[in-house]
């Protein structure tokens, strides 16, 4: 078959590979976190990717299937549950519908924007990296199925992250606890706004640049505050845990517990994209002051 | 144990190309297996071992160019920047590569510590990366794979070699 021994083919010489190498891998690192253009090559192999992915994951379903069929002795008992806990949900909807015509009446009168209400698709957690500074967990639902990067991951209680990448069945959400990522949100006690952020570490955010003497205690429910058009108002992100309030800085260290819990379950919703902010109308801004009128569309009033 | 020192003069038969496939996408699926919390901290990098033990065994075909494209995979099915494993598993590739004549010399358990300095370099490339691209420094089971990785080593290999075990009956009829 091969006219020449292996023996003699060696081709480049092994520094010169490693070199090659090196050097190719750190271009692609370089344009993937500065310049964002290998979208499509990352969208392609994970073509490729993606069975192996759905295959790792069959002895998990299998699990579950073999889990649901031995729990079905105990179904009784959690129907019941289920039952009392849907009669106190019921009681409590009832209300909420009530407050939701009475807040669409209230803001009709004050001739405010309405709520967006939105949608969700359900997506299972498809691998969670193995890498500990990885923030990320992909789903199993991609821009096949109508997921687009942007929109906005929760669980039963609160807010797990982002969808920053798509690709045809799959795509990657970037958790809150990522150190880049960032949610604006609003203290329920008294309405304080702020922007809380990841720290890479697990189960641990923190508000930035909050000054020492601002209203915050221990205990505090934040929830998303919606100004950004990217969140939907009013969901948990986090409660604070800590507080350290040292004179001698001009900041206080304020760390949170996120509210979602990632690593309890395997199912997660993917929210439906808000509509884009309102456009001012034109009067807001006289087109003299055509710069300032760009920022503030920008920044998205709602 | 058996496969702790295997005669050396037994030779081998010639590895199937479609194994070296077979057992690089079985490695990948292990790698992206779906864990929970203690698995997933002593989870090895089985991809990068398998590389390196066809790395070892069969520089002529396995190499550096497959070395960078299964990094590559990797790091699309990590969701990690694109090149961060392909990097790694190069320098790995390199080191397996450049020593592969006297690690072939070794018995599976005594490689298997050189194997875990092969694997900690990998991780520490990682590492890097991540320590450039601005996040903190990892707590100290970030560094378990690769001792469990060590661990296994003997294990894996000697899984790998079993198909080019010479069969006896035909040794017998040679």
């Amino acid at each position: 078959m091969e006219t020449t021994p292996q023996f003699f083919r060696q081709g480049p010489s092994l520094p010169a590979r490693l070199g090659f190498f090196v050097l190719l891998s750190l271009l692609l690192m370089v344009i993937d976190t500065r310049f964002k253009y290998l979208r499509e090559i990352r969208q392609a192999l994970s073509v490729i990717t993606y069975p192996l992915q759905r295959l790792a994951n069959v002895p998990v379903v299998v699990h579950d299937k073999v889990d649901d069929f031995f729990a079905s002795r105990h179904a009784a008992e959690e129907n019941a549950h289920l039952r009392r806990q849907r009669l106190a949900d019921r009681r409590q909807l009832q209300q909420l519908d009530a407050l939701k015509t009475e807040n669409a009446q209230l803001r009709k009168l004050l001739d405010a924007t309405q709520r967006v209400e939105n949608d969700a698709v359900m997506a299972e957690i498809l691998h969670v990296p193995h890498d500990p500074f990885n923030r990320k967990v992909i789903l199993d639902k991609g821009s096949r199925h109508g997921i687009k990067p942007g929109q906005v991951v929760v669980d039963d209680v609160g807010v797990v992250g982002q969808v920053t990448r798509d690709a045809p069945w799959l795509s990657e959400v970037t958790l809150i606890t990522d150190k880049d990522h960032s949610v604006p949100v609003q203290i329920v006690r008294n309405g304080l706004r702020s922007v809380v952020s990841g720290t890479g570490k697990d189960g641990t955010l923190e508000l930035r640049y909050v000054a020492v003497n601002t209203d915050i205690e221990e205990g505090d429910m934040l929830v998303t505050s919606g100004i950004d058009g990217v969140y939907p108002p009013g969901l948990p992100v986090a409660t604070v845990s800590k507080i350290e309030r040292n004179p001698s800085y001009v900041f206080a260290r304020v760390t949170c517990a996120p509210a979602a819990n990632v690593g309890h379950h395997r199912q997660l919703l993917i929210l439906s994209m808000l509509t884009p902010a309102m456009e001012n109308p034109a009067e807001a801004f006289p087109s003299d002051s055509q710069p300032e009128g760009r920022k503030r569309k920008e920044v998205g009033v709602r | 144990m058996a496969f702790a020192d295997h005669p050396r003069e037994e030779i081998l038969r010639p590895v199937r190309g479609s194994f070296i496939l077979l057992s690089l996408v079985a490695s990948i699926l292990l790698s992206l297996a779906p864990l929970t919390d203690v698995l997933h901290a002593l989870w090895p990098d089985f991809a990068a071992m398998t590389l390196l033990y066809w790395c070892i065994n069969q520089p002529q075909r396995v190499g550096m160019t497959s070395a960078f494209s299964m990094g590559l995979l990797m790091d699309v099915g990590n969701a990690a920047i694109f090149g961060q494993h392909a990097l790694a598993y190069s320098i790995m590739a390199f080191i397996a590569l450049l020593f592969h004549r006297r690690l072939h010399n070794f018995g599976l358990l005594q490689q298997a510590p050189q194997m875990g300095l092969i694997l900690l370099a990998g991780q520490s490339v990682m590492l890097l990366t991540w320590l450039l691209n601005g996040m903190d420094f990892p707590p100290w089971d970030f560094f378990l794979g690769s001792v469990t990785g060590t661990l296994l080593w003997p294990l894996l290999a000697s899984v790998l070699r079993a198909p080019q075990k010479p069969r006896r009956t035909e040794s017998n009829t040679l």
